[in-house]
């Protein structure tokens, strides 16, 4: 049971490493790359603390192993920041208090994220349905929701303001 | 030039969280992102039976695993002294069986490899042969004579742990004999698990050259298990360091010291390298504390006008294999006897017996303190159980039986002494902001048509921040908590408490109350806990008592230093300590406001202008030691609807008034109501960890264990009164938990008034489709 | 928890995961999106020695009408058949059905070929497919040959895949006018399999049922059509009544049996419900 090679880009960086087939992505993400702030909450890829973005694609990166994202482009928590500004999703969970022991907080603005990328104006179901695969113990959902319309309205800014300039 | 100070944000501001950016930047730190050079990994062989003797371990398989280093067994750790160890209650448990295992996925070895995947081949590798063993599931056939001993070792003959009682039973007898009425009621309050998203590990690293043990851990009280594990191990505490470093998530379920960290750090001494254990979840949810499993049956004696007389508990408390709760040591069923909850009544009598079974041991707190839940769903279930059989309006009924505002301080007939309360003006807000007659009037028209709605309230009261240490000790350490506060030259400090944040926000509000106190911006106020080489001695967080216990403490601690720095400012304004008074965060002369220091300026003399003879310096610590509990409260009403084809419930709107005191951050206290009413309705409407005949875990993934997503969750409606704590330096009671004591019971009250023209009268929780189904199926029977 | 060791292998085409799993004769299984297989493997109720990764297997991810059906490439995710225009306008049972499929997350990865092939009586496409009565290809080293799903489904986990053949392709018949179809399911939460869940199909003609498929989720041992079920509604009119007494049939069609989610009584009792409801809502879907 050989190892084989992998190599994949992570917010922008090439990742390479022999690994056993098995080795499930998180585990690469965390202890390969070192990127701690992708979390691990169960083993039953309900919990969602695991999402990351594969190619645009919120998944749950504890169900899948690190050799199937060979050669793809993945985005994690690490990758929101533009040094130590925040992107808008990250200030959104800040202003509105959306996160408490922060453990689920990575895998929520990862999914969060995609929804906005999809749907830049959801509604409150459209989001609560979103982010029905990631967990959180702590905050009962409702500052969760807030911070990601705070988020969208925040992203719409430009292209409102450019809409009213066309007035 | 103007440069805008930055701001003070005292009590009442919400200023955004210090510990936000880490996590939002995924900089956080939890113990599974340590990574030490040369750190071996752990994992676990667990037992497949809830009973069974084992017969043989053969390890041989394992350590010819490549990679796989050490296996230990019990045999090692009883050859060292450690086979078992001591529960918080003074029980005893096993750290890893010699003989014969006493609850499903019950730890039976350890496995030490170069990585996880090599360790979890080496658990696979192990052969451990069993012979079954009966199981002792149902704690009343426990009691019963001829049931399997589940704890032979303990010496006596039967599963029987303890039996504990409060208030005056004759007194009770007396009013109940002369009452016009009694009701009664039996209620189960199921065993359920936190189920914090991030689950327990540690990583251990002895260092033999200095002799130093340093552990971090998923910890919610890292000096009481630091002691623990000297007095265990032998080690000298202060050659032991514990680290609770980010905590994802506690609630309870991070008080007690599990196997497996007993286990790491014997294989760190073993191998002398780190050991990294992080358990899974299915382990979690199978093997380490569970909270609740009361068996509550529960008499209220009242008149026919609707006056609440007196009350009877008897409860059977199921604690598996070890009783494991982490209550204070003179309270074994904790402040359970809480169960009179906001009314007035002559007498109550409360008794719990404990037993044995063979289930994970426990229970600890699920986000409540010390056994309330328990309390509140008693009493707040019965009112309303009351008013029924009274055919009087719920929400009349607790207005007529109110402790009144002007009782307080009001003894309770179990020993509490509320230090203060104003329900009547809760209930009002809450009644008035969900708008309950209109409510009643909807409900009618919907009777009418067939259709099931539902109104519940719940007018609760909590018991938190433990405690005087004339009554309250873990292990004979009081339950006291400390600050340490110290101003650096420019009028900027550092802040070290005792108590440990899991998620509630710390580093934030106790900054706030030391700016509040010190008139310093909470900018400049960093706050440290959760390493026992720095930080003073607490007994930490959980049962809502950081506030109360450490957040007084950094308020008394300040005003120690606020004390010493009136003098500097006395003496830099060459004027007399008792002409200067503090207002508006900073000490002026009395009359002359424009003759004034601010601490910034005092901070500075401190260090480069003290008076003669007074020592240099500006710093103070607290070890406070509060004189009463606090009392928070609040009333909650929600509504349901149900589903008469499915049995689903869908709750419409749930109101929540609480009332905690002095508020430090609304931010954060609503923050805390929210995560609270969602461990409220939880156990309500979803989680159970139940067993099968033969002591198999039936919930044990979150496959089964049903944690509600954001769709199954209301957006929570919630808003505050303000009744301060006379007793508390600021008059704050702790929040933390209010929302998880108090919303099952409306939610169940919700559930039985949209059934009650049925004739249901009472449902356990969770309520499940199928239960509330087979309720509405019943009835209809019944009346066909 | 960790899997178990085994041998990767990306084929490049289907012919060649087709020899792979010939050549290792039952020690390989396939890897599409893993939603169900590597929790097994976690778990280690799955430890196969070889996984035959059908990422890099080309033209297995499509959604096209063509020659009288709806073909749906084994590979499609069950978000891009949530998001595609042609499925939630013209057949709604599959929009209905993949919205409640585990979670969003899940369901980016998760694949319609996988959620079949797995044969598991809890997943929610065995049910869909059979009211919907569609085909499923089967492509081996030999070639490809077309299985009606009534002789798809043989047992709990069991199939009519030979052991070296891959399910490549679902069709499902264009759908005639006058056709409605939904499918409602009860789950105790997100994420949940169902409680029980019903499937149906019908065409109306003048207010009369002409045609109808049925089918239910979790209340059997493996994936049936409720055939008494539909006898109840072919040849009758549209009415509430008639979907009432179909929904009785239903509830004494299926075989569930108590677990968690509630003893077999009740799953009766949820199947009638969501039978009646979904009846009504194809019906309306419909016109």
């Amino acid at each position: 049971m050989s190892k084989v090679p992998v190599s994949m880009t992570i917010n922008g960086e090439t990742y390479s490493g022999d690994v056993e087939p098995r080795m499930l992505l998180v585990h690469f993400i965390r202890e390969v790359a070192g990127l701690t702030g992708t979390h691990i909450g169960c083993d039953t890829t309900s919990c969602g603390a695991c999402t990351i973005q594969l190619d645009g694609m919120p998944i749950k990166s504890c169900t899948m192993f690190a050799v199937q994202a060979n050669g793809h482009s993945l985005k994690t928590v690490e990758g929101l920041a533009t040094g130590a500004e925040m992107h808008p999703i990250q200030e959104g969970f800040m202003v509105n208090h959306g996160l408490q022991c922060g453990y689920c907080t990575p895998g929520m603005m990862m999914t969060s994220l995609a929804l906005l990328a999809e749907n830049p104006n959801p509604s409150e179901l459209e989001i609560r349905t979103a982010i029905s695969g990631n967990l959180c113990r702590c905050t009962g959902y409702v500052n969760i929701v807030r911070s990601i319309q705070y988020a969208a309205d925040k992203m719409r800014e430009p292209e409102l303001a450019a809409a009213g300039q066309g007035d | 030039m103007a440069i805008e100070s930055p701001k003070i944000m005292g009590y009442g501001t919400s200023p955004k969280r210090k510990e936000d950016p880490r996590f939002l930047h995924g900089k956080g730190t939890y113990v599974d992102d340590i990574k030490l050079p040369g750190m071996l990994h752990m994992d676990i062989v667990r037992s497949p039976y809830a009973h069974a003797k084992i017969t043989n371990i053969n390890i041989e398989p394992a350590l010819e695993t490549p990679g796989v280093l050490a296996v230990i067994t019990g045999k090692d750790l009883d050859a060292a002294g450690l086979a078992w160890m001591p529960t918080l209650m003074s029980d005893t448990q096993m750290v890893l069986p010699v003989e014969k295992v006493v609850y499903q996925s019950q730890e039976v070895a350890a496995v030490i490899a170069t990585d996880r995947y090599t360790a979890a081949d080496g658990v696979m590798a192990v052969e451990v042969d069993y012979e079954p063993l009966p199981a002792v599931v149902d704690p009343f056939k426990a009691l019963e004579k001829d049931s399997p001993l589940v704890r032979p070792d303990k010496g006596k003959d039967t599963n029987h742990i303890w039996h504990w009682e409060a208030g005056d039973k004759d007194a009770t007898d007396k009013v109940f004999a002369d009452a016009d009425i009694v009701v009664e009621e039996d209620l189960y309050i199921p065993r359920i698990h936190v189920a914090s998203i991030e689950t327990c590990g540690c990583v251990a690293s002895y260092d033999a050259v200095n002799g130093k043990l340093t552990i971090w851990m998923t910890t919610q009280a890292p000096h009481a298990i630091r002691t623990v594990f000297s007095l265990v191990s032998g080690i000298p505490e202060h050659k032991i360091r514990v680290i609770s470093p980010d905590i994802g998530g506690g609630f309870g379920g991070k008080v007690p010291v599990y196997p497996g960290y007993v286990i790491a750090v014997v294989a760190s001494l073993k191998t002398g390298r780190p050991v990294k254990w992080i358990e899974d979840r299915s382990e979690n949810l199978q093997a380490d504390s569970f909270a609740r499993d009361y068996h509550i049956t529960a008499q209220l004696a009242a008149d026919k006008d609707g006056r609440i007389r007196g009350m009877k508990v008897k409860t059977l408390a199921d604690h598996g294999a070890a009783d494991a709760a982490a209550n204070p040591s003179k309270f074994p069923a904790g402040l359970f006897s809480i169960c009179t909850g906001s009314y007035d009544l002559e007498a109550a009598h409360v008794e719990v017996d404990a037993v044995y079974t063979t289930k994970p041991p426990g229970g600890v707190a699920y986000r409540c303190s010390f056994r309330v839940t328990e309390a509140v769903h008693t009493i707040e279930r019965m009112v309303d159980r009351l008013a029924v059989e009274l055919d009087r309006d719920p929400a009349d009924l607790r207005y007529q039986n109110f402790i009144p505002k002007e009782n307080f301080p009001y003894k309770s007939p179990t020993g509490w002494e509320y230090d203060s309360g104003d329900y009547k003006q809760a209930l009002d807000v809450a009644l008035e902001r969900i708008g309950y007659e209109d409510l009643r009037k909807e409900q009618a028209e919907k009777r009418a048509r067939g259709e099931l709605m539902g109104i519940g309230i719940s007018t609760f009261t909590e018991i938190v921040g433990a405690g005087p240490s004339n009554t309250f000790d873990i292990l004979g350490i009081k339950m006291f908590d400390s600050a340490e506060i110290r101003i650096h030259p420019t009028g900027s400090a550092i802040v070290r408490i005792g108590v440990q944040t899991q998620g509630q926000g710390h580093e934030t509000t106790f900054a706030q109350i030391v700016a509040e106190e010190l008139g310093l911006p909470v900018d400049n106020i960093t706050v440290e806990h959760g390493d026992t080489d720095t930080a003073p001695y607490g007994l930490g967080t959980y049962a809502s008592r950081s506030t109360p216990t450490a957040g007084a403490a950094t308020a008394v601690a300040a005003r120690k230093i606020r004390e010493k720095a009136k003098h500097i400012a006395a003496h830099l304004l060459e004027c007399n300590p008792d002409d200067l008074e503090w207002k508006d965060y900073k000490f002026s002369v009395k009359g002359v406001p424009d003759r004034s220091k601010t601490m910034q300026e005092i901070a500075f003399a401190a260090y480069t202008n003290h008076p003669q003879g007074m020592e240099a310096g500006l710093e103070a610590v607290n070890y406070y030691d509060p004189p009463n509990l606090t009392f928070p409260f609040g009333a909650y009403v929600c509504v349901v609807d149900i589903d008469p084809g499915t049995g689903v419930v869908k709750i419409r709107r749930f109101v929540a008034i609480d009332d905690c005191g002095t508020v430090i951050n609304p931010m954060i206290v609503e923050g805390q109501i929210h995560g609270g009413l969602t461990m409220g309705m939880a156990p309500s409407l979803f989680e159970e960890i139940p067993y099968d005949e033969n002591g198999n875990n039936m919930a044990g993934t979150f496959m089964d264990y049903l944690l509600p997503t954001s769709l199954e969750t209301p957006n929570w409606e919630t808003g505050n009164t303000v009744t301060p704590s006379p007793h508390h330096p600021f008059g704050a009671k702790g929040v933390g938990e209010s929302p998880t004591v108090g919303a099952p019971p409306a939610i169940v009250n919700a559930v039985v008034d949209a059934l009650s023209h049925l004739g249901v009268k009472h449902v356990d929780i969770p309520m499940t489709p199928w239960k509330i189904h087979k309720l509405i199926t019943d009835a209809q029977a019944t009346t066909a | 928890m960790i899997p178990g060791k085994f041998e990767y292998h990306v084929p490049a085409d289907v012919g060649q995961a087709a020899a792979l799993l010939r050549h290792y004769d039952g020690e390989a299984k396939i890897l599409a999106g893993g939603q169900s297989l590597i929790p097994m493997m976690r778990f280690r109720l799955a430890q196969p020695e070889h996984l035959i990764d059908l990422s890099k297997v080309p033209g297995l991810s499509y959604i096209e009408e063509r020659d009288g059906h709806l073909a749906i490439g084994a590979l499609t995710t069950e978000s891009e058949l949530e998001h595609n225009a042609t499925i939630r306008d013209r057949y709604p049972i599959l929009k209905d059905a993949t919205d409640v499929i585990a979670d969003p997350l899940v369901r980016n990865l998760a694949t319609v070929g996988g959620n079949i092939a797995h044969a598991d009586p809890a997943n929610d496409h065995p049910a869909v497919l059979l009211a919907l009565r569609a085909d499923v290809v089967a492509t081996g080293v030999d070639g490809h040959r077309v299985i009606p799903i009534d002789e798809f489904f043989l047992d709990t986990f069991v199939t009519g895949l030979e052991p070296d053949e891959i399910l490549t392709e679902i069709r499902i018949p264009t759908a005639k006018s006058g056709t409605g179809s939904a499918y409602l399911k009860l789950e105790r939460k997100v994420g949940d399999y169902a409680i029980g869940a019903v499937a149906v199909s019908m065409v109306v003609r003048d207010g009369v049922i002409a045609e109808a498929g049925v089918a239910m989720t979790n209340v059997s041992p493996y994936p049936v059509r409720a055939v008494q079920t539909e006898a109840a509604l072919v040849g009758r009119p549209a009415t509430a009544a008639t979907f009432a007494a179909a929904a009785e049939t239903a509830s004494q069609e299926c075989e569930p049996s108590g677990d968690n989610r509630g003893p077999e009584e009740y799953k009766r009792a949820v199947i009638r419900t969501l039978a009646e409801r979904a009846f009504s809502l194809a019906a309306e879907r419909a016109n």
